[in-house]
């Protein structure tokens, strides 16, 4: 029971991770209708400039993780401007190559910078770890901020989105991005800034995914990418609170089957689960059922 | 007596047919001529598995208009089944031609199996839906593949998930899929000839079925579903026969890996998620839809990496900027307007304008 407890714990940790990068997925799909593929590679820039500048040369953690925000907040904006503004009425499948495009060159990037070898990364978190019932279960530093950092994200941006103006002007957009900018809401500024916030938020994934999984390649984004993609799908991509759902069921998933059922087969576990989700419900978990017009 | 013109799509077809064969032709003389490197010698077998992967991916995405990223899955069923036909009947069936072809039909079978079986859920979701679907099925087959031991002994056949030792075999029993190690010892019966003959073939069915009733029924519920369905065409039918059909192909280009190498293992390279978006890929570069783009998007994008060899470590830097130039400057608006400006048909015309001014 209490080894029970400490998977679900660490696959809420994990599940967390999955959530604020699914963020990032189903706002850009919500207001720009495409799938960013180079999502999950954000994550690893992220990664990288921490290590850069915690390891390399020497700053404090905090310091380095708001150097990172900020490095991949216009990093997402740079993508947006030269890759993905140009096709903006292009057809889905050409957005999605492009999006594979940015996705291999941010990763060769990092291949040429750092080179293939496996960096071992420094957490960033120095809090102790709590034992509960005698040491039995042990959460670590990492698992408590990752968990705290994902409620405190997900209550901001729920409340930014509901509250602010540019956080309503995403909703219209989301919704009709035609009648926005007749409302006059400035289209091509609303989805700059989701895609800074998306990017934003990857950067904060990817320290915390390399506190807690201190591998660091330039390939590290490519599988937590995907498998937030799914995570967003599963929660009903578009819906934030879906994303939410989604990450931490599919984290939850993963390492219960990893410690349940087999080591190996834990991601056929998490797409089997995110197969009959779908086909039981095919808009995802909180996604919304849209009729289609004749 | 008269001959009857050819129809444009015909015509069309022919020339298709004609580069691949012309291709062939090429490449064989220079093989004589021995101004081939072994890198490109190498690279002749893998290219005709990708031009197939294309083509029978453009089925789906293209003609179908449904987006699979799944498709490695259907590559790698075929790839095993075929390799463990292939290396069970080393002994019973010593012609390699007979037994490359019977393992050709065991791999095109096990795709359309698959296909079909996954098809049916798969096919009732939408879009992006669809797409995350076929993603999954994809890594499932894979990681299963993984953990699939198989052993042969005079008892007959053994499997288990757990590892080798678990088979509980007779002595002088031989293990044929050796979980994450996979087939080992598979006949090298591929060859650059045979690729051809199948991309022929594959052609020959994508065209066929595209100019049919078929294909034109699948054409319409990809423009129109509702519409299809009201004027009485079978939606599920058709989509599900096109998803098949492109399986079933995909598991023939599996066969054509698997016995080109010594080994088989399902690793994220060969059978992940990144090879079913490569294949995505040529079929979007050489035009959705269009069978001889996919064709000659398959071959460049796969050489174009070799060619650029010399630039090293940055090669696949240069594949991604070719990649994002080449989406931009076909889809964009302000590439469209410059290509319609400075091509070929434009430059004539103003030539002539100029003239009968």
């Amino acid at each position: 029971m209490l080894e029970f407890i400490s998977y679900l714990v660490n696959g809420i940790s994990l599940g967390s991770v999955y959530a604020i990068i699914a963020l990032g997925y189903t706002m850009v799909y919500g207001i720009a209708k495409m799938l960013n593929f180079a999502h999950g590679d954000v994550i690893m820039v992220g990664g990288f400039v921490v290590f850069s500048t915690m390891s390399g040369m020497g700053l404090p953690p905090v310091i380095s993780v708001l150097i990172s925000i900020v490095v991949c907040t216009a990093l997402g904006m740079l993508i947006e401007r030269i890759a993905y503004k140009p096709l903006r009425k292009a057809s889905k499948l050409a957005v999605l190559i492009t999006a594979i495009g940015v996705s291999y060159f941010l990763q060769n990037v990092a291949l040429l910078i750092y080179g293939s070898n496996t960096k071992s990364f420094t957490s960033v978190v120095s809090i102790d770890p709590i034992s509960l019932a005698d040491g039995a279960v042990i959460i670590s530093g990492e698992t408590i901020v990752t968990i705290i950092a994902c409620i405190v994200i997900m209550a901001g941006l729920t409340s930014f989105i509901k509250y602010s103006k540019s956080g309503r002007a995403m909703l219209a957009v989301s919704e009709d991005s035609g009648a926005a900018q007749l409302m006059g809401v400035n289209v091509n500024a609303t989805i700059a800034l989701t895609f800074a916030i998306g990017s934003g938020l990857a950067a904060v994934a990817g320290v915390l995914l390399c506190s807690s999984y201190p591998a660091l390649t330039p390939y590290t984004g490519a599988m937590p990418g995907i498998k937030a993609f799914v995570a967003a799908v599963f929660g009903g991509i578009g819906s934030i609170p879906g994303a939410f759902v989604g990450g931490i069921l599919l984290g939850v998933i993963e390492i219960l089957g990893k410690a349940y059922i087999s080591a190996q087969l834990a991601d056929a576990i998490v797409f089997a689960v995110l197969v009959i989700v779908l086909l039981v419900k095919p808009t995802g978990l909180l996604g919304k059922q849209i009729q289609e017009k004749v | 007596m008269k001959m009857k013109a050819l129809s444009k799509n015909t015509r069309s077809n022919l020339i298709t047919y004609g580069m691949v064969v012309t291709a062939y032709v090429v490449m064989e003389i220079l093989l004589k001529a021995g101004m081939v490197s072994s890198l490109l010698r190498g690279l002749l077998v893998p290219l005709c598995m990708y031009v197939i992967l294309a083509v029978s991916l453009n089925l789906v995405v293209g003609i179908s208009g449904e987006l699979s990223l799944g498709h490695a899955g259907f590559m790698c069923v075929g790839a095993f089944s075929s390799a463990l036909f292939s290396l069970c009947m080393k002994e019973a069936v010593p012609a390699g031609a007979l037994r490359f072809f019977l393992a050709i039909l065991i791999g095109a079978a096990a795709g359309a199996l698959f296909g079909f079986l996954i098809g049916v859920p798969v096919l009732r979701l939408r879009g992006d839906y669809l797409a995350i679907v076929t993603l999954a099925f994809g890594e499932i087959i894979k990681n299963v593949v993984n953990i699939i031991f198989l052993g042969r002994d005079v008892n007959g056949f053994h499997i288990s998930i757990e590892d080798a030792f678990s088979l509980n075999m007779e002595p002088g029993g031989e293990v044929l899929i050796n979980g994450p190690q996979g087939i080992t010892g598979t006949p090298q019966d591929s060859s650059f000839f045979i690729g051809i003959v199948l991309i022929l073939i594959t052609l020959f069915v994508v065209i066929n079925m595209v100019n049919s009733r078929t294909g034109r029924a699948i054409m319409a519920i990809r423009d129109n579903r509702i519409a299809a369905e009201s004027v009485g065409i079978n939606v599920t039918k058709y989509k599900l026969l096109a998803f098949t059909v492109s399986a079933s192909l995909a598991g023939v280009a599996g066969v054509l890996y698997a016995h080109n190498l010594s080994t088989l293992a399902a690793q994220p390279k060969n059978f992940g998620y990144n090879m079913s978006i490569m294949i995505l890929v040529f079929v979007v570069l050489g035009g959705i839809g269009n069978i001889r783009g996919s064709i000659i998007a398959a071959v460049v994008l796969t050489l174009l990496p070799e060619m650029l060899r010399s630039l090293n470590d940055y090669r696949m830097l240069m594949y991604a900027v070719v990649l994002i130039a080449t989406m931009i400057f076909t889809s964009s608006p302000g590439g469209q307007a410059f290509r319609e400006r400075y091509s070929l048909k434009a430059l004539i015309g103003r030539k002539n304008q100029e003239k009968e001014a």
